[in-house]
């Protein structure tokens, strides 16, 4: 069964449709990316599924239970990584323990373990400003993760840094979701990012957006490196920029 | 009528057990009138804030009470509540919670939207966003806005001294005046700048130790 279950959510402002009848499927342990075109309705379907903003139509169900425009239920990560910064790297990751109701000791030794798997291992005293682009982006990562274990939907969390420190997190990424298992759903623009880390694409386009093409990527989380210097990376790309092109016209 | 500085000098030493009987007794008004302000201020700030029909219902009143002069309604005070500290402290809360208010209310409304956000989607209460958003957030202008109001606290308390009053530097300062005393006025002008100086600098120590994340910013 799926974990997260997006069912025929549209949502309108204004009279103007955003969205249409979308339906995205998300299973225990998979790697889903939504990809579009930016203002495509991508953030609004992002904020349906994180409880911000409720949907006109439809339900956003997470393991058999519906949650539509209930907060605290899925994780998120956005591009803007928001760690406080008069708080100490271990207290923004344990932010969502306490605000679960654990007491901040007993959060901070839930963290603790994790430092060292996410990178960030050292820097569990010092404030955000002393990290850089990418283990700011891997400390919120980790505060995603701590505050739900089971699912987490990621807005293009990637997309601030630079080529090298993005192709290092990758790669990263790739490794450490082999061993939390999170299920992610990753809404994203960067054709390559999709088919480097995921197992299945959505793609999104049309005015208002609809799910236009699903692309499963064979290879899921077992890609060899330079995964994207190979001819299936090629193909697969093709396939979504035709995709992408096709409902432009 | 200006006194060598010499002579105010030696003033300042001659005087200094006189000055400093006094300077205890302003410094315990403006003390507790900054206190309270700052409690009054922080608490119109945080209703202000959580309610958006009382922001729109004080926010005339709270301009208004600073629109009439303090020297203007010292007396009044005075006549309602007499010569003691009372009228004192009360015209010190008036002048120093404005700028406590309106920094910290700057500073709550100024929070990414964002982060609030994310902070309801983890499931955090309005108390929660408050703790750990808001009220961290406001500090820089809260401590904007003490620095402000601690040097009006002392100035507040010699004001208020002046029209009526047993002790205080406010209250010496008539009685040098009426005996043309200006060596000692001047050591006493001298010795309330000093004051507000020390005190806006103890605010500033306060401000880095509240805020030690700023010391890693430079």
């Amino acid at each position: 069964m799926s974990l997260l279950i997006v069912k025929n959510v549209s949502k309108a402002f204004d009279q103007n449709k955003i969205i249409d009848n979308i339906n995205i499927e998300l299973k225990k342990g998979e790697i889903v990316s939504l990809l579009g075109t930016s203002g495509g309705g991508k953030t609004t379907l992002f904020n349906i599924i994180a409880g911000l903003q409720t949907a006109d139509q439809g339900q956003v169900i997470l393991d058999g239970v519906d949650i539509t425009g209930v907060t605290g239920k899925v994780s998120y990560m956005l591009q803007k990584d928001m760690l406080l910064p008069y708080k100490s790297v271990i207290d923004n990751v344990a932010l969502p323990l306490v605000i679960k109701g654990m007491k901040k000791k007993e959060a901070r030794q839930k963290a603790l373990p994790y430092f060292k798997q996410f990178g960030l291992e050292g820097y569990e005293n010092k404030y955000p400003t002393a990290l850089s682009g990418g283990m700011r982006q891997r400390a919120a990562f980790l505060r995603t993760y701590l505050f739900s274990e089971s699912v987490a939907i990621l807005d293009e969390p990637f997309s601030a840094l630079d080529m090298l420190t993005k192709a290092q997190l990758h790669s990263w990424y790739m490794d450490i979701m082999k061993d939390i298992k999170l299920s992610t759903l990753f809404v994203t623009h960067d054709i390559d990012e999709a088919i480097m880390l995921s197992d299945r694409i959505y793609v999104l386009s049309g005015k208002p957006g609809t799910i236009t093409h699903e692309i499963v990527i064979r290879e899921g989380s077992k890609k060899p490196k330079a995964f994207n210097l190979t001819p299936e990376f090629l193909s697969y790309k093709q396939q979504i920029v035709e995709a992408l092109e096709g409902s432009l016209t | 009528m200006l006194p060598s500085p010499i002579k105010v000098v030696k003033a300042f030493v001659d005087d200094f057990p006189t000055l400093m009987l006094h300077l205890k007794v302003t410094l315990i008004e403006a003390v507790a009138g900054l206190s309270f302000g700052v409690l009054l201020g922080f608490i119109v700030a945080v209703l202000m804030d959580a309610c958006m029909v009382l922001d729109k219902a004080l926010h005339p009143i709270i301009i208004l009470t600073q629109t009439v002069p303090t020297v203007a309604i010292a007396p009044l005070l005075v006549l309602w509540f007499g010569y003691d500290m009372l009228p004192k402290i009360i015209l010190i809360v008036v002048t120093t919670f404005f700028p406590i208010a309106v920094g910290l209310l700057e500073g709550f409304k100024s929070v990414d939207k964002d982060e609030i956000n994310l902070m309801k989607a983890m499931g955090a209460s309005k108390l929660q966003i408050f703790i750990h958003i808001k009220l961290p957030g406001a500090m820089g202008q809260f401590f904007a806005g003490l620095k402000i109001s601690a040097s009006y606290a002392v100035v507040g308390a010699v004001i208020s001294e002046w029209l009526g009053g047993f002790q205080g530097l406010g209250v010496y300062m008539t009685r040098v005046k009426n005996a043309f005393a200006f060596d000692k006025m001047f050591a006493v002008i001298f010795l309330i700048s000093i004051v507000s100086l020390l005190v806006m600098k103890l605010v500033e120590l306060l401000h880095r130790k509240a805020m030690p994340w700023l010391k890693e910013d430079r």
